[in-house]
């Protein structure tokens, strides 16, 4: 089933399956965004998203709260796809951006 | 490939939106289906509507979109009506009630709570009185700002208020220009003091004059969103009014025809002119877009510009100049207007009534919006002066203000927004109470600006004000709390600049503390009668600007610290996600999960 993923609101959200699922200004646990081991990143914007395989992931933009660094991002891991439906990640997970090779 | 906004723009868009809208309306909230809702709330804003946050679905923000900020005589208690009967939510906000309404940095109004269902009653209201909601949001020509007191300002150089309402009357509703790749803000300004701050907007007609002929310099591509700010640059255009039309329209149309369809972030004006320069935006216009031959830019007055500059005292400003409309002002006709000072830019609706009363009773009953979220009575008679002055709504809303209630802007914010990362309205509310109360600025500072925007899209300007303050969070005690990013000296006038970045995520409870500090050194360490402006500029170039501000608590009590953003209503007893009434039917009564 083909299920419909894009930005909204001027990268306010991300949108699956036309709800608004996961939003901007979320604080995220990452690896591989700076220096930290891992970051607590404020997601400022989405600018795009995709899935690859059953992960649903975002670029954004943002800033890591620890040491300031502002920075775009690969995408970001935001969601899952089970058997043709949405799952977002748990907001306290850790994630690493695809196709990054940063280690938590 | 196109966006998904631009595939549903190219099947709906524009005035055809109407009769959608309206069928939903019809037949409630429910009838939109679930998977067009993201293609229709995105349509829906090119006639003002734009969908709340997550935790208020089904309630819409409308903006009303005043071109100049003029709202004629009768059309005040007009949104004061519609206000009080249709803006009011589940839940009152403790410093403005269950109704208000919110004066724009654009000069507009908007509405918050409103309900589709009530959407085709208010839209009739307001346009039997001669407003609309039209290309008040949406990738189209916005609303369009400029110095609030047009046409009545004794030192104006060109009366712009006909300009401007002639472009009002051109762009708004045509379908030629109806579908832009993205938002389209356009200024024209005929004062002396930059009022229109043309310098932020994607398109700005500024006053000059050529071979004694008076008229406007075009300046294109300035804005502030995403960290990415510009100031419009100058492409050497100069026009006289009887063409602001042709050339305001060529260069939509060149926007329309260029401007990044595939990548809405890259979509602004700023960053076609970024890529093309001014010299190539010029050649393009006159060769594509324009019939007649553009004439080189004429002398401006930017050197006299004064609004919003951080110019101190009457000695460091061209005679007249202003930087904003505060206090008792006379007309060129002999008259006056006087601007009450309207803290973050809401007013609750029983005010905005005796407003528009006193407007009646004083002035002509015309009221007029500035950009820096102040309302005008204008045409007031002097003989009418001392009464006006002495009714009791001018203590709330003063034409003398406390430099820090006069000064601050703030935007929506996680009250209503997505975008946003923090509070902000009733945060800069109590910002603005704790520093008259516990911070002296020097005697001739008279005007002090702080702008607060909960996020980078910069709806506050946080980049042109004195102390710039931006919504971040950090952690503070071990526990993930709302911050603030701070900016200093940044301002606009003849030689604008952007605030410089000295303090990051700077707990939002120590950050009148921070202000207190750098008020402080100020006193200490400026030269005789320098500006804050000036000396930030000073201080910078001496290496010692990060120097100016100590975070720190303070008496002052902020009960916004936790994530604002992770409730439904950040003012409700029971404010978590699960505690939402949303989405509702439109008497209010919550729709069950079966009713869905």
């Amino acid at each position: 089933m083909a299920l419909s993923l894009r930005t909204l609101d001027d990268g306010a959200w991300v949108s699956a399956a036309d709800e608004r699922r996961t939003g901007a200004s979320e604080l995220w646990h990452v690896t591989g965004v700076c220096e930290c081991p891992i970051a607590e990143f404020v997601v400022e914007g989405v600018t795009d998203v995709a899935v690859d395989g059953r992960t649903v992931a975002a670029e954004t933009y943002g800033r890591c709260i620890t040491c300031g660094r502002s920075t775009t991002t690969a995408p970001i891991p935001v969601g899952r796809v089970i058997d043709g439906r949405y799952e977002p990640i748990d907001r306290d997970a850790i994630r690493r951006p695809v196709g990054s090779s940063a280690s938590a | 490939m196109p966006t998904d906004v631009e595939r549903w723009k190219s099947e709906t868009y524009g005035n055809e939106i109407r009769e959608h809208l309206l069928e939903f309306a019809e037949q409630g909230w429910e009838s939109i289906p679930e998977d067009e809702r993201d293609a229709w709330f995105e349509r829906f804003k090119w006639w003002g509507l734009y969908h709340q946050r997550a935790g208020q679905e089904s309630y819409f923000m409308m903006r009303i979109g005043t071109p100049n900020g003029v709202l004629e005589p009768g059309q005040l208690h007009v949104i004061a009506e519609i206000a009080d009967e249709y803006a009011r939510g589940p839940v009152e906000n403790p410093e403005f009630g269950a109704a208000y309404c919110d004066w724009t940095t654009r000069q507009s109004i908007q509405l918050h709570w409103i309900r589709l269902e009530d959407v085709p009653e208010i839209f009739e209201r307001l346009e039997a009185n001669g407003l609309s909601t039209q290309q008040a949001c949406g990738d189209s020509w916005r609303n369009i700002v400029g110095c609030p007191v047009a046409g009545k300002d004794r030192h104006e150089f060109v009366d712009a208020l006909p300009v401007a309402m002639d472009l009002h009357e051109a762009f708004k509703g045509t379908d030629e220009y109806a579908n832009l790749p993205r938002k389209w803000k356009v200024s024209v300004t005929g004062c002396r003091e930059g009022c229109g701050q043309g310098d932020i907007n994607d398109l700005a007609f500024e006053p000059a004059e050529k071979d004694g002929r008076r008229g406007f310099n075009v300046r294109v591509g300035g804005g502030l969103a995403r960290n990415e700010p510009r100031l419009a640059r100058d492409i050497d255009v100069f026009v006289e009014p009887d063409a602001v039309e042709a050339v305001a329209g060529g260069l939509s149309a060149l926007f329309r025809e260029y401007g990044d369809r595939e990548d809405r972030y890259a979509a602004r004006s700023k960053f076609l002119v970024d890529e093309w320069g001014a010299d190539e935006v010029r050649r393009v216009l006159q060769e594509e877009f324009v019939d007649r031959e553009l004439e080189p830019a004429g002398d401006d007055l930017r050197e006299e510009y004064t609004y919003n500059a951080g110019r101190v005292g009457t000695d460091d400003r061209p005679a007249g100049g202003h930087n904003d409309h505060i206090g008792v002002h006379e007309q060129a006709d002999g008259a006056y207007y006087v601007g009450l000072n309207v803290l973050v830019g809401r007013m609750g609706v029983g005010d905005v009534h005796e407003l528009a009363d006193l407007a009646a009773e004083y002035g002509s009953g015309e009221v007029r919006l500035t950009q820096r979220q102040n309302v005008l009575v204008t045409d007031v008679p002097e003989s009418a002066l001392d009464a006006l002055l002495a009714e009791p709504l001018l203590e709330d809303y003063s034409p003398d203000p406390n430099p820090f209630m006069r000064g601050s802007i703030a935007c929506t914010g996680t009250e209503f927004c997505s975008l946003s990362i923090v509070e902000t309205k009733n945060r800069q509310v109590r910002y603005a109470r704790w520093l008259a109360e516990n911070v002296d600025l020097p005697a001739d500072v008279e005007e002090f600006h702080v702008h607060l925007s909960g996020c980078t899209a910069s709806c506050a300007q946080p980049q042109i004000a004195d102390v710039s303050l931006r919504g971040m969070k950090t952690r503070k005690d071990g526990e993930p709390v709302e911050a603030l990013d701070i900016g200093l000296g940044g301002g606009l006038g003849a030689d604008p600049r952007f605030a410089e970045w000295v303090g990051q995520r700077v707990p939002a409870d120590e950050v009148p503390g921070a202000i207190a500090t750098l008020i402080d050194r100020f006193r200490e360490r400026r030269e005789d009668g320098e500006g804050f402006r000036a000396f930030i500029e000073r201080t910078e170039a001496e290496g010692d600007l990060e120097t100016l501000i100590e975070p720190s608590e303070t008496s002052y009590e902020d009960p916004y610290m936790h994530n604002t953003k992770t409730t439904w209503y950040p003012y409700a007893d029971e404010d978590g996600m699960d505690a939402s009434p949303a989405p509702a039917r439109a008497d209010g009564t919550p729709l069950s999960d079966a009713d869905r």
